[in-house]
């Protein structure tokens, strides 16, 4: 079993039960994403645009993952793409 | 149309050959520009058309653009991971590339230009590579599915033992995955949030996409939720102190 040593009790619980927000699926998440992660480099408000996506990536690994992927990638590159 | 879930490969496209990529021709609704595109999207766009006298130059450019983000990825996931070597890591870099521009191609038409084209790019070559790296990580690992082991995953929190009231909760929580859940729903929630197995990997096994997976990870924990509250245990407080 592998779930991180360091957690608190409260951690491992919200992980289990996961949001209680309506939230997006990870295909509408996947189509979103750009747009969502764009917005929030340029400072919009990106969750009231993209609603249900905050939510969504805190209950998805995976999809979070992503997320942090093409913000970190945008982020090390230069404004033009 | 294909979903997050499914691989490019599932295109029908089984391997393909560098250099030599073989191309969907462009559907026909592309031709109708996006007004509010910027001049580079839109460029590419045009360029990526089937009529595009410069297309050849355009899907190669394109496939670089990708290749650089799939080894942004390959790096920033495989960094002390001694089962990829650099020239694995090269590979799938490659792999991912190919399969992103594959995706890219088939989707096109779908590109709505709520971001600039190459953001919209690069989603897709940073998730062929994620996923590659999360398959190749799981390849010959067992996929650990019972949650025999609840009370010790609690017991190894940080909480100390003294608190009370999450100590309760975690016993519902306990009951809850064994009583109110389907073996399926158990099976996926027990994967996905206890052991870390990535829900494409499970997709994979089990033989299912990830939004069907998470449809049955949002069912199983609408449940869990609802147990708790029947018992009028306090999940919200949970939710805020994080
Ligand atoms: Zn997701």
């Amino acid at each position: 079993m592998s779930p991180p040593d360091h957690i608190s009790r409260d951690q491992l619980i919200a992980r289990v039960i996961g949001p209680s927000e309506a939230e997006l699926t990870c295909d509408e998440c996947f189509d979103a994403l750009d747009r969502y992660v764009e917005l929030e480099l340029d400072g919009a408000d990106a969750d009231r645009v993209v609603a249900g996506m905050r939510p969504h990536l805190e209950g998805c690994p995976a999809c979070q993952h992503d997320y942090g992927s093409l913000l970190a990638y945008l982020k090390s590159r230069p404004k033009s793409g | 149309m294909l979903s997050v879930g499914d691989s490019c490969r599932e295109l029908g496209v089984v391997s393909v050959q560098r250099n030599s990529l073989p191309m969907p021709a462009v559907g026909p609704n592309t031709s109708a520009l996006i007004p509010s595109l910027d001049a580079e999207s839109s460029a590419w766009i045009v360029r990526l058309r089937g009529d595009s006298p410069d297309r050849e130059q355009a899907l190669s450019d394109l496939h670089a653009l990708l290749l650089r983000a799939t080894r942004f990825e390959l790096r920033r996931r495989t960094a002390g991971q001694p089962h990829l070597r650099g020239g694995d890591r090269e590979d799938i870099a490659h792999q991912s590339a190919d399969d992103a521009l594959l995706a890219i191609l088939a989707k096109l038409d779908d590109y709505r230009g709520e971001s600039r084209f190459t953001t919209w790019a690069y989603k897709f070559a940073l998730l062929e590579a994620a996923v590659n790296v999360r398959q190749r990580a799981w390849q010959r690992r067992e996929i650990p599915l019972d949650a025999d082991h609840w009370a010790l995953i609690a017991d190894r929190t940080s909480t100390p033992d003294g608190v009370a009231e999450s100590r309760e909760l975690i016993n519902a929580l306990g009951n809850a995955i064994d009583q109110s859940l389907t073996p399926h729903q158990r099976a996926v929630l027990v994967a996905i949030t206890l052991n870390d197995v990535p829900i494409d990997v499970l997709a994979q096994r089990l033989n299912s996409t990830r939004g069907a997976l998470y449809k049955t990870l949002h069912d199983a924990r609408r449940k869990l939720r609802a147990h708790l509250r029947e018992r009028n245990l306090d999940i919200h407080a949970v939710r805020q102190s994080e």
